[in-house]
């Protein structure tokens, strides 16, 4: 047990290989007594050079007020200020073009409509494409941005406010006002409801329920809805109450679904994006959004 | 003349049915008075779990004989198989839940519309998934092989008598807190590392426990040296030891709720949480399943290892690199660009010494490699090596800033992960277990060696599958998230790459569905081999003849 220095060559030797083994045995399991592979040393000492040398070039040793800096001065915050300035020589002129250009003048130059739409589709893609749809469609809630029906206002400048300060959210300068719950404030009952809902959709001409009373819908309609969505029901753009004589519904023209936002109201929220993006990407959104095909 | 030995309670029956019993009624107590449902309903696990075990600890000492099982029979050491059985059946049972899980997973990322409860919703599954099958797959084989390769190969009964069944049990108990937790909420929201505090430690006073019982079993080996494999699983139970404590520090806001907080913030828990991650790639996924390798390979294959000088230099490399690697997962983020460097170069200097262990299993079939066309156990530990070998060099090809630039938050990560588990850990762990079944039920050999066969060429593709899928999705994403249109915006949108690798995910979940295949054809051998009768070897006699079993 103590003979560990005994010299291999006495040890046994492995008959395929040729080579002794160490002389120790486990449970069967034996050792042979082979040196390292040279190739894998070689390859372990070249990866640590070139791993000090690395930690010369770039910071890597902690000193008491920070850390080496490396002899290449590389640092990552000031690399991605690098790569953003980069990004802005890429885009050339025509960005500082954009940001000085009033909003109106820009859809009269075709090589800076051309590019503040390409802005505006790469920032849309992104930001608002998970709510509006990537080729803002739309879905049930979410507006569709390609119909020329607007609930705040399609000009270039409302598609901007709206796109600057949102709707209820949460910015003072946002647009505010919302759908009341006639049902669950009681101020109107079931049967009520499916009478008014019912009068709604023969406004634009959809089928309405045998029977249904439209005249009693009509009353209804003329006592509760007309102050916002106006006696003729082609709704309010100042207080983003919606034309309903339209067949563009925002949450759908089934009997159920409009009975049940006459119950529960509506109250969807868009966000405010100043402050988030920067203005030159907001004013390419709203031309991008204008000129998807519905603009004012 | 007959002596009666009077039969005598042991110290650690004493001590161990007190704490139970009273640990019973404490978590009794807590569940009356828990916040929630689920941590009601968690803690009257715990309750049931310790009163059963104090109840099976009384009724163990009434039926077992005065004396207590002895270390040696006729010369022979009387190992102690009985916790090797339990651990090896538990690691199968937790690879299906766990394998299956993934099987679902992947098919939530294809198809969201089976994310229809919030209880399995892909963010709650996940962890289950990830826990199952590292934690309870792996750890459980590798407490399980330790258990066997230690007595093995010092030739020495397991030290302690109820503390192999405690650790056995207390870990599946730890398992299934933490696993149930998930989907019903209770989670600590650190990758790897989502156990609650009370389920941490429960988990930490197992594991000194494990590391009592393994080195006490060294400290009583009847060899001179301690074998390779030992050193590994010593270095994996000390480090992961160390881990946890250092990214489990948490207050609980009360001991009737489950909810804590790590003392670590900002930057700093991300650094622990990183060091932890990737040192439970390291000591967990790693250096442990080495050790299985250095035992399992040169026993099947009847050679001896290539190289005791490479096996000493690669440990003593592996373990001191390795735990300087973590910061490469923060590479580009809020920590300081020196720890990025370091954690960079680390990784690129771990490359050689993690190949020392491939070169050294692969090596030690020189002269035994006609084997690998008979043999289909012994060729899945050498596609393991080789899996291994890839993930190795991938690995630190992934650490390089520029190149990480690309892969980071893309389908690669997911990909590379998959090569090293599904095709190291998982194959070795396999190999370990085709090897290891027939010496603990006393069986000749295998019920099937042609089931080794199909389960080793279905899960193969399958892996091939998967990875290749998961690297196409990753380069793609990375490409696309990175593309400037000629005027210098972005060219996609996040939901274009999400629309894009669709197919990729279809196809990732069924190289997950053939892999999970082969597993079910091994539990089906598996099964016929402990079952089949004729398969049984005259237990008389025999070192691995069971030993007592208290619980089971």
């Amino acid at each position: 047990m103590s003979m560990n220095n005994t010299p291999h060559a006495d040890h046994e030797v492995d008959s395929f290989t040729g080579v002794s083994t160490t002389g120790h045995t486990w449970d069967g399991i034996k050792e042979l007594n082979n040196p390292l592979p040279r190739w894998w040393l070689w390859t372990f000492y070249i990866c640590i050079v070139w791993a000090i040398g690395y930690c010369f070039a770039y910071p890597s040793i902690p000193l008491i007020n920070g850390a080496t800096t490396g002899f290449l001065g590389w640092h990552s915050r000031s690399a991605v200020v690098q790569s953003l300035t980069d990004l802005q020589k890429t885009r050339g002129a025509l960005m500082e073009t954009l940001a000085s250009t009033p909003l109106d003048q820009i859809e009269q130059k075709p090589e800076l409509l051309a590019f503040a739409r390409a802005a505006g589709a790469a920032a849309f893609a992104n930001n608002c494409a998970p709510c509006h749809g990537a080729g803002g469609q739309g879905s049930p809630g979410y507006p569709n941005l390609n119909a020329n029906r607007w609930l705040w206002g399609g000009t270039l400048d409302d598609i901007y406010q709206t796109i600057l300060h949102g709707a209820r959210s949460g910015d003072p300068k946002g647009h505010q006002g919302s759908m009341p719950d006639f049902g669950k404030a009681g101020i109107l009952t079931q049967p009520q409801i499916e009478q008014v809902a019912n009068y709604v959709r023969s406004l634009s001409g959809l089928k309405t329920e045998a029977g249904a009373d439209l005249g009693a819908g009509a009353k209804i309609f003329a006592d509760n809805c007309s102050p916002c969505h106006g006696k003729d029901a082609k709704g309010n753009i100042k207080i983003g109450s919606a034309n309903l004589t339209t067949k563009i519904w925002l949450y759908g023209s089934a009997l159920k679904t409009i009975e049940a936002g006459v119950t529960n109201g509506h109250g969807g929220v868009m966000p405010y994006w100043g402050g988030r993006l920067d203005n030159t990407t907001i004013k390419a959104l709203a031309v991008f959004v204008h000129t998807l095909g519905g603009g004012q | 003349m007959q002596q009666r030995v009077s039969k005598k309670i042991t110290t650690g029956e004493l001590i161990g049915f007190v704490l139970l019993a009273a640990f019973a009624v404490f978590a009794t107590f807590v569940s009356a008075k828990a916040w929630t449902p689920a941590y009601a309903f968690q803690t009257s696990i715990m309750a049931w779990t310790a009163a059963v075990c104090a109840f099976l600890v009384i009724r163990n000492y009434y039926n077992r004989p005065a004396e207590l099982p002895p270390r040696e029979i006729d010369g022979k050491p009387n190992y102690y198989l009985g916790p090797v059985r339990f651990l090896t059946v538990a690691s199968i049972v937790w690879g299906l839940i766990g394998m299956s899980i993934g099987l679902y997973i992947a098919l939530e990322l294809a198809y969201p519309h089976l994310n229809f409860v919030h209880y399995i919703n892909f963010g709650r599954l996940r962890p289950s998934h990830t826990n199952s099958v590292i934690f309870g797959f792996g750890g459980n084989i590798l407490i399980g092989t330790s258990f066997y390769v230690v007595q093995r190969t010092s030739r020495a009964r397991l030290a302690g008598y109820l503390s192999p069944w405690f650790i056995a049990v207390g870990y599946n108990l730890f398992l299934v807190l933490a696993i149930s937790g998930y989907p019903l909420g209770i989670t600590a929201s650190k990758e790897y590392a989502e156990p609650e505090w009370y389920q941490k430690l429960l988990l930490t006073v197992v594991w000194v426990t494990y590391l009592f019982v393994f080195v006490g079993t060294l400290l009583r080996r009847a060899e001179p040296h301690i074998y390779v494999a030992n050193w590994f699983y010593l270095s994996f139970i000390l480090t992961i030891a160390v881990l946890h404590l250092f990214n489990s520090p948490t207050v609980p806001i009360s001991p009737f709720s489950s909810k804590s907080y790590i003392v670590w913030s900002g930057v700093q828990d991300a650094m622990f949480e990183w060091w932890y991650g990737h040192n439970a790639v390291a000591f967990f996924l790693t250096v442990p399943f080495l050790a299985m390798m250095y035992y399992f390979v040169p026993k099947r294959a009847n050679r001896p290892i290539y190289s005791y000088r490479l096996s000493i230099v690669h440990f003593w490399a592996l373990i001191f690199i390795y735990i300087w690697a973590g910061p490469h997962h923060l590479i580009y983020t809020a920590l300081p660009d020196w720890v990025q460097t370091l954690g960079m170069v680390f990784s690129i200097v771990l490359w050689m010494p993690s190949w020392g262990g491939m070169i050294n299993g692969l090596m030690t079939l020189s002269g035994a490699w006609d084997k690998l066309r008979t043999d289909p156990v012994l060729r899945m530990m050498v596609v393991a090596l080789a899996f291994y070998g890839m993930a190795t060099f991938e690995g630190p090809v992934m650490a390089i800033k520029e190149v990480n630039a690309l892969t980071h938050y893309t389908d690669w990560v997911i990909g590379h992960v998959h090569s090293g588990s599904l095709g190291w850990v998982a194959y070795i762990s396999f190999g370990a277990i085709y090897c290891m079944v027939p010496w603990l039920w006393n069986r000749r050999e295998l019920y099937s060696l042609k089931l080794v066969n199909w389960h080793f060429w279905i899960s193969t593709m399958g892996i091939v599958v998967y990875i290749s899928s998961m690297w196409v999705a990753g380069i793609m994403e990375g490409l696309m998230w990175r593309s400037y249109n000629k005027l210098g915006f972005l060219q996609y949108s996040f939901v274009d790459t999400v629309q894009a690798v669709h197919p990729l995910y279809v196809l990732r979940a069924l190289g997950g569905a053939m892999f999970l295949t082969g597993v079910l054809i091994m539990v089906y051998n598996l099964w016929m081999t402990i079952t089949v009768d004729e398969l049984s070897l005259n237990q008389a006699g025999s070192p691995g003849a069971p030993a007592l079993v208290p619980a089971e």
